[in-house]
């Protein structure tokens, strides 16, 4: 009875979107109910890792707008400031393209450092820094300059907040050399791939997402422990199946998954994979899947001309696994609009679950 | 015939010399070896000068009106600045053959500031400027064969032919920018790690009076003075921002009071005395924690922005002479050096000889080095990363990429 009580009271707290995603997650028995798994939000996921690395390493410190005494604008940083004190943790003024700069120029200089963005639209005033400045030094001074930065902060859409504060810049990011751009969407995702980052000799954005900030996933006792990584530029197949592979990255892996199990309803098999790493992109693992089955479907938030898909199918097509196509791969992405403010105009903007399992059917001709 | 003898003499003591100076960083040895030589009673150990007072910003006192030069720094001086000027020269000459391509920005009338500068500052201080950045690439330790050879493209070049003439890396010196006002949030940076680990060092950042407009200056300024980083900002007016002069690119030209709530310094940027007595106190107020410093360094450009401006259509020669014969950077030195027996007309001639033969052998180099090899292109994408495959212009085309 309390068991059932607690269910209820976390069902209700996480929201009818959220629960399900659980649900979903304890369902697919990838991660199974291991002894002392716990359910951890995306939101605490970051914030442990930011706090494990902070400790780890004296050189590791974060910068960026309301993250110290206002413990982050989307509370990432909670409880940061308190611990580690304005040497580590550093309010800047609202000037993106100076803050960045330093940020990059400490990196120059041996730190590690971690620059937020309140958001990445507001990365679009600080571009130049990190491409120009971060992306392409180590490749100009023929390795003597190396940028250990990460950059990180909410991604593509969010909920109501318009079109300038909606955009995706997976594509923009993952266009250029000398970057990694990494794009979590559990909280294992989030907590491996933030750690792997700041560990990482190399400029890497981080592409988060707000609307994953509060949904809790299980995380195992391995992805609690202080060492737990995930590896950047590897790939995740977070279902397995026979028919039809579905590649994601961020909160669409999410609609992949819900998708793929209103569709076994039906004997499709769906093999959902979560890109986890938009550059260095894991083609081989979206090869292997498609030699298997055959199908290839895209999903993501960011607008279609020139983005994360267009590049998958672009590479499926020079690769081993076209001959393996029986049909064109298919592509859903955001509308090819800025981003509209009214809510039905909004969620017709994104890939929605009715959307992937339409696509599924006419890939697969049923 | 005394004089015919001290010439010989100074042949003579200076020969091992002439070897150490083809090696980065064998400057100070080769003053080194003409200390050993100074006794002798024609010249004088050292001398004290009147230096031009620097207009003040926000500051009670300024640097001191006097400077001593001693002969050991005035020869050093003067062979760093005369290596640049012919460096730069041999630059041009190369670019006119189409050896040097792309983008060539000479700092020839400057050397002032760079070799001013370095004689404040250590080591283990830090520098960063844009893209006029040979003469800095210089001073702060790369051979000038390493830089011609960047600058012809060539695997024995300072980035191995990769970066060209805006991106030259040393240690400590964070190049050659390309992105006109990019550099200095990024030296403001700099300065954040040099107060963050806690060693006393500071971090110089150079910009010019054209960048001097950029907003992300003022992000910086107030980041800077906010946080009190160790930071020198340093204009170089050398009044044109390309084609434009400063007249008609700032509602305020006094670019040492830019920085508002920084406290400033305009400084005579043809005087070497004066950069460095100004940077020296610069360098104090930085270190003793009081928060950063803005300069404003007053120099001139021989040549136009790049090679691909002959830098008369918005100057007149007559201009540029003048300059020429009453504000040259290294004759001022020269005169003061003779006049003050410092130095004589020979010595000075001697190293005059050297130095060209050291540039003629510099340029031998950086015009029979091979081009980096086809396999170079792929790498330095990453750091610490185990090898991968690098896309060429097309899927069949692969590099193999090492950091």
């Amino acid at each position: 009875m309390a068991a059932a009580a607690g269910a209820l009271r976390r069902l209700v707290r996480c929201g009818p979107q959220q629960g399900l995603g659980r649900r979903l997650q304890l369902r697919s028995g990838i991660h199974g109910s291991a002894p002392a798994a716990v359910q951890v939000t995306v939101r605490d996921a970051l914030n442990q890792a930011l706090d494990e690395e902070l400790e780890r390493d004296e050189r590791v410190f974060l910068l960026g707008e309301e993250v110290a005494q206002y413990d982050g604008a989307y509370k990432i940083s909670r409880g940061l400031w308190k611990k580690y004190g304005d040497k580590r943790i550093i309010d800047t003024p609202i000037s993106e393209m100076g803050f960045t700069g330093i940020a990059v120029g400490a990196a120059m200089a041996g730190l590690r450092p971690i620059c937020e963005f309140m958001t990445f639209n507001f990365s679009m005033q600080a571009i130049d820094q990190v491409i120009n400045s971060a992306g392409k030094t180590l490749y100009m001074s023929a390795g003597m300059v190396p940028v250990p930065v990460v950059f990180r902060g909410p991604n593509g859409a969010s909920a109501g907040v318009g079109a300038q504060h909606s955009q995706c810049f997976a594509a923009w990011y993952g266009h250029c050399p000398g970057l990694k751009v990494v794009s979590p969407w559990s909280s294992e995702d989030a907590k491996g791939l933030l750690k792997a980052s700041v560990r990482d000799d190399n400029p890497v954005v981080m592409l988060e997402n707000e609307l994953m900030y509060g949904v809790p996933f299980e995380m195992s006792e391995e992805v609690q422990s202080k060492d737990f990584l995930v590896p950047i530029g590897k790939a995740k197949i977070e279902r397995q199946g026979t028919h039809v592979t579905l590649v994601s990255h961020s909160r669409s892996v999410g609609h992949c998954l819900e998708a793929a199990a209103v569709l076994v309803k039906e004997g499709v098999e769906c093999e959902v994979i979560n890109l986890r790493t938009i550059r260095p992109m894991d083609v081989e693992s979206i090869e292997a899947s498609v030699v298997k089955t055959n199908h290839l479907i895209t999903v993501e938030g960011g607008w279609p001309q020139f983005g994360v898909g267009a590049e998958i199918c672009a590479r499926i097509m020079e690769g081993p696994a076209f001959n393996y196509l029986d049909a064109p791969a298919v592509r859903l992405t955001g509308a090819d609009v800025p981003m509209p403010y009214a809510k039905i105009l909004e969620e017709n903007c994104l890939p929605q679950v009715k959307d992937i399992i339409f696509a599924v059917k006419k890939v697969l001709n049923i | 015939m005394r004089k015919m003898l001290l010439a010989a003499l100074s042949r003579v003591l200076q020969g091992p010399a002439a070897a150490a100076a083809a090696r980065p960083g064998a400057v100070s040895e080769v003053s080194r070896v003409v200390v050993a030589s100074r006794n002798y009673a024609d010249f004088a150990s050292e001398a004290t000068f009147d230096i031009k007072k620097c207009d003040l910003h926000r500051l009670e006192e300024g640097p001191p009106v006097t400077a001593v030069l001693t002969r050991e720094e005035g020869l050093h001086y003067y062979r760093t600045m005369q290596t640049i000027r012919r460096m730069e020269l041999k630059s041009d000459q190369l670019y006119k053959q189409k050896i040097i391509r792309g983008f060539c920005h000479l700092y020839d009338g400057q050397e002032a500031c760079c070799v001013g500068l370095e004689a404040a500052i250590n080591p283990t201080d830090h520098l960063i400027t844009a893209y006029r950045a040979h003469g800095y690439a210089y001073t702060r330790g790369t051979a000038v064969r390493e830089i011609l050879a960047e600058l012809t493209g060539r695997k024995g070049g300072c980035a191995k032919g990769k970066g060209g003439s805006m991106h030259m890396y040393a240690h400590n010196f964070y190049g050659g920018n390309g992105i006109v006002g990019a550099q200095v949030p990024l030296g403001a940076g700099i300065a954040l790690a040099c107060k963050y680990f806690g060693k006393d060092e500071i971090c110089l950042t150079l910009y010019g009076d054209g960048a001097a407009n950029q907003g992300q200056i003022f992000e910086t300024y107030n980041m800077a003075a906010l946080w009190k980083l160790p930071c020198i900002f340093i204009c170089e007016n050398n009044r044109y921002g390309m084609g434009t002069s400063v007249e008609r690119a700032a509602a305020s030209t006094d670019y040492y009071k830019r920085g508002d709530y920084i406290p400033g310094i305009r400084v005579d940027g043809m005087d070497i005395l004066c950069v460095r007595e100004a940077t020296k106190f610069a360098a104090e107020h930085c270190r003793s924690g009081k928060g950063p410093m803005l300069m404003e360094l007053q120099t001139y450009r021989y040549h136009g922005h790049s090679m691909s401006d002959p830098g008369i259509s918005y100057r007149t020669r007559e201009e540029i002479q003048e300059v020429r014969s009453k504000s040259d950077p290294i004759t001022l030195l020269k005169d003061r050096m003779v006049n003050n027996s410092l130095s004589s007309v020979e010595e000075l001639k001697e190293i005059d000889v050297e130095v060209r033969k050291e540039i003629e052998e510099a340029a031998q180099f950086a015009t029979t080095d091979p081009e980096p090899p086809l396999e170079e292109l792929g790498n330095h994408i990453y750091k610490n990363e185990p090898p991968f495959e690098v896309r060429g212009p097309s899927q069949w085309i692969k590099y193999k990429s090492v950091g």
